[in-house]
């Protein structure tokens, strides 16, 4: 007997329902996709137009001819008095330089350190392993601004202002990346490789440098774009120590350039912010695929 | 019979290599995060301004929460800060539950087997790109695109369908309410992709056959929903929640950045901006270093009891109630030992 005869037919609608459900979120999808994308194609749309066109005609939704004219206000090269605002302010080298610096050096010790911390947790045996990995769970919660009132007076009394050292060395203490390297390293990584090194002479630092590192290369890679992305992105804690305009990152230009009340140049205050995601946003689009991975990862809790 | 030399060997312990391991991360996270903890703790009962570096007591604390103080403009003070607090907790609930919601939602239906969705990847890719963009970028160009008067891209685009009055713009950046809406929009569009992805792990960490099984029961989608998925995935709606809520408490970037002109918003101040501009005003004696460390204190006891009351929730209760079984266990037998090992 056919199943159709023994069970009967299925519901009638059972295929029309589930296709129109299908397009019906499809649907959706596309509308969040283009609220995702819009801003940032007006965004580089606006950047091409020059001050006078879009103050008469702020609604635009194709390139226009200006992206010269916003450049040479940009660098300096026209003798207005916006142009000197924005040259003075937004330094594209200078930020770009600067932030790369910053988000380089803080990614590799961030990764180095956590990864050291996350194998020293895992491979060896010490009465205040527990106690330790608690703490790092613990303090993965504090909110950044809760210290920061002390973290500046510090700095102030150790004269660090004003300084890339505050900004990079403390980013050997990432506890949040510690988390992640540890579980990652409880599933995937065998103990017993470690007793064979021993075995085989190798001191201990060693092992780690050869054989830790690169057995737990995903997880470093996928901590090091976030790491990136972090610290290329982060306006507070550069804002709080940074004064002097030869060090400001990139963020903080974008956000002088918001505050300027008289002499506004629309066109070139779009290009100053395309310019300030533009890298991100190619970085993202090429490592799409490992950064999504990474946060997926990032979401498996056992 | 092991000889004293195996017996030796046996006791080699590589414990102190454990400690050199992780010796740097605590060295310096004792120095820059430890020690900065403790000082604004001790700042939050120092004086401001001219006074910085004099005790004051409990006196910062009642003027920020009470606006009684020895200085003046106490009541000032502490209007603002309430009025920064309130301000922190409308726009967290504000933006995490339409977030919440929306990726949920969006994360069922990429998983589910039956929906034939096509470009999912793209999809993915799209919807967390907001995340990786500097949020003072993002501010600075929402502020640009939904700027006050006629001359910005949606008020302008409005006035051109006919759907707005050129002379009475919508005031999308110094509007009381409709800022707030905006900086709760802005803030679940920069994040809904990464708790969609997130959300979506955790349910594709879920065993199959546990849907299978629900399915051939019957089961319409709305039941597993709500009596499979959902419980399922608690511990990570857990850890979802906790990370929003810090985020949450952190807000800064969008609401210090999202004004037109000079100066931050009012309507728009959370607590983490008026820890900000009060200990970043000029030098060391312009500066209220003493209120700026008692709100950061405040905020950290708020986020300390709401971590407590989410990991309380959630805590695994038969392994506490196994682990206090073991320690009743262990006590008895540490008591036969004292004894001599009768049992009486």
């Amino acid at each position: 007997m056919s199943m159709k005869k023994q069970y009967g037919q299925p519901k009638d609608n059972y295929h029309a329902k589930i296709i129109a459900k299908s397009i019906f979120i499809f649907i959706i999808c596309v509308i969040l996709t283009l609220i995702c994308l819009i801003p940032i194609y007006i965004l580089i749309v606006n950047s091409t137009h020059g001050h006078m066109a879009l103050a008469k005609n702020p609604s635009n939704f194709w390139f226009g001819d200006s992206i010269v004219d916003n450049f040479n206000t940009l660098l300096g090269k026209v003798k207005t008095g916006a142009a000197r605002q924005y040259s003075g302010a937004f330094d594209t080298v200078q930020g770009y330089t600067n932030s790369l610096i910053i988000a380089g050096a803080t990614t590799g010790l961030t990764v180095f350190f956590s990864a050291l911390t996350a194998y020293g947790l895992t491979v060896y045996d010490f009465k205040l392993r527990g106690p330790a990995y608690t703490f790092i769970i613990a303090v993965m919660m504090i909110p950044v601004q809760v210290s920061s009132a002390g973290f500046v007076r510090f700095m102030y009394q150790l004269g660090l202002i004003n300084n890339f050292i505050p900004l990079i060395v403390p980013a050997i203490a990432a506890p949040a990346v510690i988390f992640f390297m540890r579980s990652y390293m409880k599933s995937s990584f065998p103990l017993d490789i470690v007793e064979a090194a021993r075995i085989d002479g190798c001191a201990e630092f060693r092992t780690f440098l050869t054989i830790a590192i690169p057995m737990m290369k995903p997880a470093i890679a996928v901590q090091a774009i976030f790491a990136f992305v972090a610290n290329w992105n982060n306006f507070y804690t550069q804002n709080m120590i940074l004064k002097s305009d030869k060090l400001v990152t990139m963020p903080i230009m974008v956000a002088k350039v918001l505050g300027f009340d008289k002499n506004k140049d629309y066109g070139v205050d779009y290009l100053c912010v395309t310019l300030s995601i533009l890298p991100i946003v190619i970085i993202y689009f090429i490592l799409s695929k490992f950064i999504i991975a990474g946060v997926a990862l990032g979401g498996v809790k056992e | 019979m092991a000889s004293a030399a195996q017996r030796r060997i046996k006791s080699i312990s590589y414990a102190k290599y454990g400690y050199m391991f992780i010796a740097p991360f605590f060295l310096v996270y004792c120095f820059f995060q430890i020690w900065p903890l403790i000082y604004t703790f001790i700042l939050s009962f120092q004086g401001n301004q001219a006074l910085h570096g004099q005790w004051v007591g409990l006196d910062n604390y009642t003027t920020i929460l009470f606006g009684q103080g020895v200085a003046q403009g106490a009541a000032a003070t502490s209007a603002k800060f309430l009025n920064a607090l309130g301000n922190t907790f409308i726009l967290w609930f504000g933006n995490f539950i339409p977030q919440i919601l929306l990726s949920l939602l969006l994360a069922v239906w990429f998983t589910d087997a039956k929906v034939k969705l096509p470009g999912k990847g793209f999809f993915k890719v799209v919807m967390y790109m907001p995340n990786i963009i500097t949020a003072a970028s993002v501010a600075a160009l929402f502020v640009n695109l939904f700027g006050d008067s006629k001359y910005y891209f949606i008020n302008a685009t409005l006035i051109n369908m006919g759907l707005v009055d050129p002379e009475a713009t919508i005031e999308f950046v110094t509007h009381p309410v409709i800022s707030k809406i905006m900086v709760m929009f802005i803030q679940t569009w920069l994040w809904f992709g990464n708790t969609m992805i997130m959300l979506m792990s955790g349910i594709m960490g879920i065993n199959p056959s546990l849907f299978e099984a629900a399915n051939i029961d019957g089961a319409n989608s709305r039941q597993v929903f709500f009596k499979v998925t959902l419980p399922l995935l608690q511990p990570i709606m857990v850890y979802t929640l906790v990370t929003s809520m810090i985020g949450g408490l952190q807000m800064f970037d969008i609401p210090f950045l999202y004004h037109q002109g000079a100066n931050y918003s009012l309507d728009l101040e959370t607590a983490a901006v008026f820890i900000y501009a009060n200990f970043n005003q000029g030098t060391v004696s312009q500066a209220n270093y003493g209120y700026a460390g008692a709100a950061s204190i405040i905020i950290f006891i708020i986020t300390a009891i709401l971590g407590s009351i989410t990991f309380f929730m959630n805590r695994d209760k038969d392994e506490i109630a196994q682990k206090k079984q073991r320690k009743r266990a262990m006590k008895q037998y540490k008591e036969k030992m004292k004894r001599g090992g009768l049992t009486l």
